[in-house]
């Protein structure tokens, strides 16, 4: 087995019987009933909708330039992961440690402006019971939220264990599955943005 | 790191930051486009256009799925017609019962619920 090859790519074709890694392929897996998951909630969204009399703009009810900071802060976060990655790489663990840490710090960044747009909802006594509209946005939101917080956890869990594990094959394996579980939480937000916010 | 990886490297590292300037203008392009105060259709077929151009990018350069293999082109493609499935169904069901015929449709849409108990 080329060492050097396994190590740099952090797969090893041991374990790769369908010429793909068996963590890649799990956790694209993952993600494809993630896709039905949150396909399931756009479908409501467009049912309701289409269906509704009448339906609020979201520019009248949501904060939209909160949720544009917001937007930003998770696009970049999307960069610093992969520029996490990109590091893991290139062997620079420095590298890694900033800009996985970046990444955690963006995320926090994002919650805490979630965490104000709902409490400026819960003052003005705006619940998931008090509309259709805001029972999807709750929802939608809400989930997005919890895959953010599971998001943080996972990359705080890396950003930790790089000290041990720096130099184990599978660490950019793991780097990586990482980074595909967030993008896929930003494009996720990229859709619940306009759709929310600015329709 | 020899120099030919280096090279590579850089040129994925340029590429990302390239994806980032794009994702910030087509940003700017969805809030835009919410202010030309478009019917309602029509701001949803451009919101979701120019959200769906924002993933690929995202899914093409920074999942890598640009070079992916086969497999996971088919996975994904199988999860993508299931998607369909979902999204075509339930308007094939609203179209043929009438959207003021269902439980949450027309009017009843903005209704908030009755409370949950009585008060005497």
């Amino acid at each position: 087995m080329n060492t050097h090859a396994t190590t740099i790519s952090g797969h090893n074709p041991e374990f790769a019987t369908t010429g793909i890694p068996n963590g890649k392929l799990g956790i694209w897996l993952f993600l494809s009933s993630e896709v039905m998951l949150f396909a399931t909630l756009f479908t409501s969204y467009i049912v309701f909708r289409t269906s509704a009399a009448a339906w609020p703009r979201g520019w009248d009810v949501l904060n939209v330039p909160l949720a544009l900071v917001n937007t930003l802060v998770l696009i970049s976060s999307s960069v610093t992961i992969v520029m996490a990655y990109a590091k893991t790489l290139e062997r620079d663990q420095k590298g890694f440690r900033l800009f996985m840490g970046l990444t955690i710090a963006l995320a926090f960044v994002f919650l805490g402006i979630k965490t104000f747009e709902y409490r400026s909802k819960f003052e003005h006594h705006h619940y998931p019971s008090s509309s259709i509209f805001y029972a999807v946005y709750f929802t939608t939101t809400g989930l997005h939220a919890l895959h953010v917080i599971v998001g943080i956890i996972w990359n705080s869990w890396l950003w930790h264990a790089a000290a041990k594990e720096w130099d184990e094959w599978w660490f950019p394996g793991r780097i990586e599955y990482a980074g595909l579980y967030w993008h896929f939480v930003d494009i996720v937000w990229i859709f619940l943005f306009p759709a929310l916010y600015l329709l | 790191m020899n120099t030919a990886a280096s090279t590579n490297h850089s040129a994925q590292i340029k590429s990302y930051l390239m994806v980032f300037g794009a994702l910030l203008v087509l940003t700017v392009a969805t809030v835009t486009a919410s202010y030309l105060r478009l019917p309602a259709v029509l701001g949803l077929m451009v919101g979701l256009a120019i959200a769906t151009v924002k993933a690929s990018l995202v899914a093409a350069f920074f999942m890598h799925l640009k070079g992916e293999r086969l497999l996971i082109y088919g996975l994904l493609g199988l999860t993508f017609l299931f998607v369909v499935f979902l999204f075509t169904l339930p308007m094939i069901d609203m179209s043929a019962i009438g959207i003021n015929r269902m439980p949450y449709g027309g009017a009843n849409a903005m209704a908030a619920p009755p409370p949950a108990t009585a008060h005497h």
